[in-house]
């Protein structure tokens, strides 16, 4: 067996992050393949359900990318993003489980260049920490 | 979806954008294998002609009730596909896009196995939402074609009057007594020396005379509710005592009036004004306004009521001063006017409230505000100004002498991050030149001194205009900043820097102009929450796009013009404001809007009507039926973001074609091995 690939989901709001996306990879910026990303239309859309979920499922980690603090397009869904985060972080660590798992950026429709240093970063340290295994101990 | 899901994938190619790194034809073979797509293809360019047709055929030929195209980002193809989809019958909701090349073949180009895996995963995932889209129609807005314009400055003006001439009713609402903002108040406008009272009297005029624009002046706006095409707005017409349509504008009433110290607004506390006052000459319209604060008869007889003191007599037998009734031909005083509360309804609302200078008393290295003949630029405008208090021939506050000396400051408090202003005000530099410029024609005897970090001229003969004003004589531009400022005697002592010479400079001045930050204006923050609009960190309105949208809000149906959004001179305002009128212009002109039907929607079956959905919702979308305890959404007014369905608890609030079984669904499959 290779080297440990963990599976990432990633929710990307419309209007920056999955254009972010977009640009890098129009820029032709590699990142690894591990992300799998869902358009939502907002980083506020995503219930803390979908990232525990996504975690239950297999993912070694779950990634939430949205607009800078003061740029969402719906005013303050980041804002409120960032709050579920971190009660979803929380949670985890109340488990026992690191929190580190979960990611939450902030990435502009023109940082394509940081989009792909995130997603690498991130894909780099969960290849680190190794896998999650949560849906076995979730059984 | 209600009946079995039959739906078709089509991969493209994109010549080898696409095909040079994902293996399409096994996408569209493993794609073949999930359950419920019923057929699948590739084809090398999807969105060209004959390739659309492709997808249009195998919709009719297949009976296909939902189709999943994998090619280029959402962005580009999705409106492409879903009207094709609409050409051949099938509701353009059940379309969705699988992004294979942006997010796949592009950044995984030297990994077209795995890059190919993960193509399949995604159209997987993509199939599995579709199978749950529903078919929707967009919603029809009706639109009423009035326009709101807040604020009554050059940007406010220009806006109405544009507005007003395609033929559209306006109401222009302006806080202060008089429309024209602050560029009423200037000297003359850089570069061409035009004078404002020349330039910008004639469009107040047009203003008050054009039938279609209704001006509320002395008023502010109190609520706003509704939505694109349908907004109600409260007004608040401040009690002005004066009877705004049959006062002649004589100012008998104000010569009468035995209140004489009250520091006058638009003289920057320069001049007094009186308990009635009208702002200036030119005023739109030409009517005094009663200060109830400081008005005799006002604040006696709101102590009276307010239970303060006891009257004196019986009322109407003695006269409590009253001069400015008596001295008023046509009787239009009304000492017992009231606030007055007036609903409007518009289609359309431009926010130009322009902007404010940062207080003196947030410079404290500059005196802050404690010392006389320390003023900031737009005193000394009215100190130019022919129409000023001065008569154009600047005399200095404290004393009442010509300064002799003059030191102009630059970026007092601007592009210093230390006054929470890290940003240029964009203007300074272009005023500054003109004031010393204007200052030397008053005081040719005079002696400026211009202190500045960089000389920003960037706009049409304004360099031009810099360069000729430092051709002076006896005017002198020194490049660096001011550290401090204090009196010494009655000289006000200039503490800076020299940079280009590295030498301290001490200046014994006259008189010290700063050219204070430009902030917003007073009460945007208020403004911004009724309208729902964001504005940026130091209060400015944020448009939906800095760059591509800079006129309109992410609130549809609400425009941005002016200062209001970030400093601007008058050239880019008034630009910006006939902007935005065409921007109503064109909603106006359409005789029914749309808006997507993706929004959020309530299973009331399951709503127990706790209202943390309504917390959550930025635009007031959300409301709890009070007899049926349920969450009901304001169609027009969702902006389908979903952050109510993110918190709703029982799971009956769900954004439309992207509900929480479709989202875990895609979860589910994502999670699978590549
Ligand atoms: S739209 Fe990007 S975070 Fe809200």
């Amino acid at each position: 067996m290779g080297e440990f690939e963990p599976k990432i989901v990633g929710f990307f709001c419309n209007w920056c992050t999955s254009s972010a996306a977009d640009l890098a990879g129009t820029s032709r910026l590699e990142y690894p393949a591990n992300i799998r990303p869902i358009r939502v239309p907002c980083s506020g859309t995503v219930d803390p359900v979908y990232l525990l979920r996504a975690l239950r499922e297999g993912a070694d980690g779950v990634m939430i990318g949205g607009c800078h603090p003061g740029d969402c397009h719906y005013i303050t869904g980041n804002l409120k993003a960032r709050r579920r985060v971190k009660i979803v972080k929380t949670i985890l660590e109340s488990l026992g489980l690191p929190h580190e798992r979960v990611l939450l950026a902030w990435i502009s429709g023109a940082e394509g260049a940081k989009f792909q240093r995130v997603v690498t970063e991130f894909t780099n340290k969960l290849k680190e920490m190794g896998p999650a295994d949560l849906s076995k101990k979730w059984q | 979806m209600a009946e079995k899901p039959r739906i078709g994938v089509f991969v493209c190619h994109c010549g080898l954008n696409i095909a040079g790194v994902i293996d399409v034809k096994k996408v569209a073979e493993e794609a073949k294998k999930i359950p419920g797509v019923v057929f699948s293809t590739t084809y090398v360019y999807m969105c060209s002609e004959p390739g659309q047709q492709l997808v249009i055929d195998s919709i009719k030929k297949y009976k296909l009730n939902g189709v999943v195209v994998a090619n280029c980002s959402p962005t580009l193809h999705e409106r492409t596909f879903r009207n094709a989809a609409a050409r051949a019958g099938l509701n353009p909701y059940r379309v969705e896009i699988a992004n294979i090349r942006e997010q796949v073949a592009w950044p995984h180009e030297h990994e077209p196995e795995i890059a190919t895996k993960k193509a399949i995963r995604i159209v997987k995932a993509t199939v599995e939402r579709v199978k749950n889209n529903m078919a929707y129609v967009p919603y029809e807005i009706s639109v009423n074609k009035k326009a709101l314009v807040i604020g009554g400055g050059i940007a406010g003006i220009q806006a109405s009057l544009d507005i007003a001439e395609a033929g559209y009713e306006v109401y222009l609402v302006e806080k202060s007594p008089s429309i024209g903002g602050k560029m009423i108040l200037l000297s003359e406008t850089f570069p061409t020396l035009d004078c404002p009272q020349c330039i910008e009297t004639p469009k107040m005029t047009d203003v008050s005379q054009n039938p279609r624009i209704h001006l509320m002046t002395y008023s502010e706006v109190e609520s706003v509710s509704g939505y694109m095409g349908n907004f109600k707005v409260k007004v608040r017409r401040k009690a002005r005592y004066v009877d705004v349509d049959n006062c002649l504008g004589c100012g008998a009433c104000v010569e009468a009036c035995p209140v004489k110290n009250i520091p006058s607004e638009v003289d920057r506390g320069l001049t007094n004004r009186r308990a009635i006052y009208i702002s200036f000459d030119q005023a739109v319209p030409l009517v005094p306004v009663i200060d109830a604060d400081h008005c005799i008869k006002l604040t006696y007889e709101k102590k009276v009521a307010e239970g303060k003191i006891k009257r004196r007599s019986k009322p109407g037998t003695v006269k409590i001063c009253e001069k400015c009734q008596d001295a008023c031909e046509p009787k239009v005083i009304n000492f017992k006017d009231t606030d007055k509360i007036e609903e409007i309804e518009v289609g359309a609302i431009i926010v130009a409230t322009g902007f404010d200078l940062m207080p003196m008393e947030k410079l404290p290295e500059y005196g802050g505000g404690k010392i006389p003949d320390v003023i900031d630029a737009l005193a000394f405008e009215r100190l130019l100004a022919p129409s000023g208090p001065t008569h154009g021939v600047p005399k200095r506050p404290s004393d009442g002498k010509i300064p002799k000396t003059v030191v102009f400051v630059s970026c007092a408090g601007s592009r210093d991050p230390a006054h929470g202003v890290a940003y240029c005000s964009r203007i300074c530099c272009m005023y500054l030149a003109k004031q010393a410029m204007l200052y030397k024609h008053a005081v040719p005897d005079g002696m400026a001194y211009n202190f500045y970090i960089d000389i920003r001229s960037n706009g049409k003969g304004y360099e031009e205009f810099v360069q000729r004003v430092r051709e002076q004589r006896d005017l002198i531009y020194l490049r660096g900043k001011v550290s401090k400022i204090f009196q010494r005697g009655d000289k006000v002592v200039v503490w800076g820097a020299d940079t280009l010479t590295g030498q301290k400079i001490e200046i014994e001045a006259d008189l010290v102009v700063l050219s204070n930050a430009m902030v917003p204006s007073e009460g945007a923050k208020e403004l911004a929450q009724k309208l729902r609009i964001p504005q940026d960190e130091y209060g400015w309105f944020n448009g939906a796009h800095l760059k591509l949208r800079p006129l309109e809000t992410v609130t549809a149906g609400i425009f941005i013009a002016g200062a209001a959004q970030f400093p601007k001179d008058i050239t880019d305002t008034v630009s910006q404001a006939s902007g935005a009128a065409a921007k109503v212009i064109s909603m106006f002109a359409k005789p029914k809007l749309t808006k997507e039907p993706l929004i959020a929607n309530v299973d009331t079956e399951i709503c127990a009507g706790c209202g943390i959905c309504k917390e959550q919702c930025a635009y007031g979308a959300i409301t709890i039926d009070p007899k049926k305890k349920v969450s009901v959404v304001n169609e027009a007014l969702c902006e389908g973001c979903g952050a109510c369905a993110a918190v709703c608890p029982s799971g009956a609030m769900q954004l439309r074609n992207l509900n929480s079984k479709q989202v875990i669904r895609m979860v589910e499959v994502l999670t699978e091995d590549y």
